[in-house]
């Protein structure tokens, strides 16, 4: 159900851990959804030199975190700021559509982190839609159910 | 299986035995005929279907004419409980099930709210156990139900059958008990147990997939399910399924003479592998009662982890089995079972089932041992949530 390169990025996964003094953390999900996504961004002259992730989640929560990662090193905060959730799916070459919703987490965790980054330097921004974010989640799981035979 | 395959997962289906395969193959080539024809073909179909309903019979305690074919255990407890419900709804509206039953009995029971019945879900104890005072407290008198399973598939904790079943018959209250896991596991009869109803199916005890069989008591008031010819009596039309059936027949037959033996050594797997877990993997607890449970089942939580990445790290080193994690289904809820006995979702996520075979042995518990608390630790390193408690934190 996975493709290679999710199954890569889950087995092999990118810049897991933490950065001491990080310039910017962002934690998003909820462990009552099954996904928590947090990542830790270095940042210099408002360029992104590192980024590391710790993930509570499935298969897709943790190749999404490790892809992000991958994808905004290097980056400005506001050309990380651009990437979205579609941008994050199809770097894995597609999610199955039950995970899509993992692919918006780690778009979160970016947007979270970046704004705690932003907040810290007296920059400002508008509210972060973290607390909407939860909610989104968790309606979601209110109409599925699940059990094993 | 192409592929080496350390297959722990007998609960979700097995495979045909060979022994059955043999006995079924005939009936898929040579011995085609449809048991309702009056030539000889037919005839030879139609003896071994009574020859198969005369072994589930056996098996339970039950005579041949209280078995029903039917194309899946599913399919049994549907017929069994909107069967009863319509049939007795001039005497009442009320159904007790319980709220760990599997979705067969669950969604049926949902289905006939949504249809003017009422139904009560009895909660559970820690280890996923039903109480018979619970059963005997909600009874009234527009009860015409009860329906609790006899062994529970996710955590295989057995419930006190025999204590229900007095309760239900003391109070001629038709009782149905979904058996699928405990069929060939757990000892049966039907009349000792005060079973009114007995759902099963065949491919959770080597047989093929697509049959089950539903015992009705004689003199239980319950309506067709299926309409259409003659087959099974009138009630349950359909042109039998006689390879399955005959599949069906074997393997039950084989498994409840081979239960006892079968039983000490799933039975060793299951302890030996309940004892290493929990002594070499930290913040692990069992789900499910530790006695009263099924020789083969095994289920337990693991804390700060999910429970598909572990399937899929499982499965990468040839390792196959279940999780209650909401992820491993494309579904975003944890199993309802884990969060009746109490789980806190967080829990629930990281759970892992094993569930034994025949086939299974003590190296496939050191495979399994030499990769488990390599890959629950590894996840842990990656988890938020292990991060906060190694700080001093709470995360639940």
């Amino acid at each position: 159900m996975y493709s290679e390169k999710v199954m890569d990025h889950f087995m092999n996964p990118r810049n897991v851990g933490e950065i001491e003094n990080a310039d910017g953390i962002g934690e998003v999900g909820n462990a009552k959804c099954g996904d928590i996504m947090k990542m830790y961004l270095k940042i210099e002259n408002d360029v992104i030199v590192d980024a590391k992730f710790k993930t509570f989640g499935c298969g897709a929560a943790v190749a999404t975190s490790s892809i992000s990662t991958e994808l905004i090193i290097g980056k400005t905060v506001d050309e990380a700021l651009k990437i979205t959730n579609k941008a994050v799916a199809e770097a894995l070459d597609g999610l199955p559509p039950a995970k899509m919703h993992c692919s918006n987490l780690a778009e979160e965790a970016i947007r979270a982190a970046i704004q705690d980054y932003r907040s810290k330097n007296g920059m400002s921004q508008k509210e972060s839609s973290e607390k909407e974010d939860y909610i989104t989640c968790c309606k979601r799981c209110e109409d599925i159910n699940h059990d094993i035979d | 299986m192409d592929r080496k395959t350390i297959y722990f997962d007998h609960a979700a289906t097995t495979p045909v035995s060979s022994e059955v395969l043999e006995k079924m193959l005939p009936y898929l080539k040579g011995n085609f005929g449809n048991p309702s024809s009056i030539y000889f073909l037919g005839r030879e179909s139609k003896k071994a279907i009574e020859e198969a309903r005369e072994k589930v019979a056996n098996a339970i305690g039950a005579n041949p004419r209280e078995i029903f074919f039917t194309g899946s255990g599913t399919e049994a407890d549907n017929w069994a409980i909107k069967g009863v419900a319509y049939s007795n709804r001039n005497k009442g509206n009320h159904i007790i099930t319980t709220s760990i039953e599997h979705h067969a009995v669950l969604h049926a029971c949902r289905y006939l709210e949504s249809d003017g019945f009422e139904v009560t879900y009895l909660p559970v104890d820690e280890n996923g156990l039903v109480s018979p005072e619970d059963v005997l407290k909600e009874i009234k008198p527009g009860t015409i139900l009860i329906s609790v399973m006899f062994a529970n598939n996710e955590i295989g904790t057995i419930q006190p059958i025999k204590e229900i079943g007095k309760i239900a018959k003391d109070r001629g209250i038709i009782f149905h008990t979904d058996a699928v896991q405990a069929v060939g596991s757990v000892p049966i009869d039907v009349n000792d147990l005060n079973v009114d109803l007995l759902s099963m199916s065949a491919h959770k005890l080597y047989g093929p997939k697509g049959v089950g069989a539903l015992y009705i008591r004689k003199g239980v008031k319950i309506s067709s399910f299926i309409h259409g010819g003659a087959q099974e009596r009138g009630r349950r039309a359909s042109t039998e399924n006689v390879a399955g059936i005959v599949g069906l027949g074997e393997a039950i037959k084989i498994a409840t003479e081979n239960m006892e033996e079968n039983n000490k050594k799933l039975m060793s797997l299951r302890d030996r592998t309940i004892e290493e877990v929990l002594e070499k993997i930290p913040y692990t607890r069992l789900n499910g009662d530790r006695y009263k449970r099924l020789p083969g089942n095994v289920n337990f939580s693991f804390e700060f982890i999910e429970g598909e990445s572990l399937l899929l790290m499982l499965d990468m080193k040839g390792i196959a089995a279940s999780s209650g994690s909401a992820c491993t289904s494309g579904s975003l809820d944890p199993s309802h079972v884990l969060l009746a006995i109490g789980l806190p979702h967080e829990i629930a996520h990281g759970s892992l089932r094993i569930t034994f075979g025949k086939d299974n042995t003590h190296e496939d518990i050191d495979a399994l041992m030499d990769v488990l608390p390599e890959i629950v630790g590894r996840l842990r390193e990656m988890s938020p949530l292990y991060e906060k408690v190694k700080r001093g934190n709470q995360y639940v």
